[in-house]
């Protein structure tokens, strides 16, 4: 079973992305979107926890990113998906777990 | 009617909740009222303030230009706390260069914001007559 995990409030706000860190499995994807997109830039203490998640992929929801103007902060390693993405990763994927 | 202390707190970052535009929506109200105002950022509320944002993709309002137009309300003590900033990798120069013309200075143009830490706000905070959170 693959899941994709969607993680959408921001790790500075919430626990939901530590959360869905600890249930994430090797060979699932964990998807940043809204909120959460804040997670997927560069130069603070989750930036850390990402790079350090080996088995599990990272995506980030382009339109989100842009319009907290932060895609020049973008981490490495992390996708970035268009809305055509995101139904993409949910087609891939066995089932969906978001973590609200 | 005496001029009162009014500051708005803002810990929420934009467009995943509306509390962001609301916040400025309620200083841009008070600002017809010639109080004093200040406006603090804390928290994820600094991502508020980010330069470069673009909303065409997701279909809402891009309101971070309105915080340009703060100075000619005299709306011009904008405080942003340090220790939030760094700890979500951001800088000064990753936020919009807020400024206001002083009137009293030939229409000098100044800085609107206010690096300050956390303990230097909360003094700032402690002046205050009203405080309005968001």
């Amino acid at each position: 079973m693959a899941l994709l995990h969607t993680v959408n409030k921001s790790p500075f706000e919430s626990s939901s992305f530590d959360t869905c860190l600890g249930y994430a499995k090797d060979g699932s994807t964990i998807l940043f979107i809204e909120d959460g997109v804040y997670a997927a830039t560069t130069g603070h203490s989750v930036a850390d926890k990402i790079k350090n998640a080996s088995g599990v992929s990272f995506a980030v929801l382009g339109p989100d990113l842009q319009a907290r103007g932060l895609e020049s902060k973008l981490a490495d390693g992390i996708k970035v998906v268009d809305y055509d993405g995101f139904v993409n990763l949910v087609a891939e994927h066995d089932s969906v777990q978001s973590w609200l | 009617m005496a001029i009162k202390k009014f500051m708005y707190i803002n810990r929420k970052a934009p467009y995943g909740t509306i509390y962001a535009l609301e916040s400025l929506e309620v200083v841009l109200i008070g600002a017809a009222f010639d109080q004093d105002v200040s406006l603090a950022f804390i928290g994820d509320g600094v991502y508020q303030l980010v330069k470069g944002q673009n909303t065409q993709a997701i279909g809402q309002k891009n309101f971070s230009p309105t915080y340009a137009a703060l100075g000619d309300y005299d709306v011009n003590k904008i405080y942003v706390e340090k220790e939030s900033l760094e700890e979500r990798g951001l800088t000064l120069y990753d936020l919009q260069h807020l400024v206001w013309e002083d009137e009293d200075e030939d229409w000098a143009e100044k800085d609107s914001i206010r690096l300050v830490s956390r303990s230097e706000l909360a003094d700032v905070i402690d002046e205050q007559d009203v405080i309005l959170s968001f």
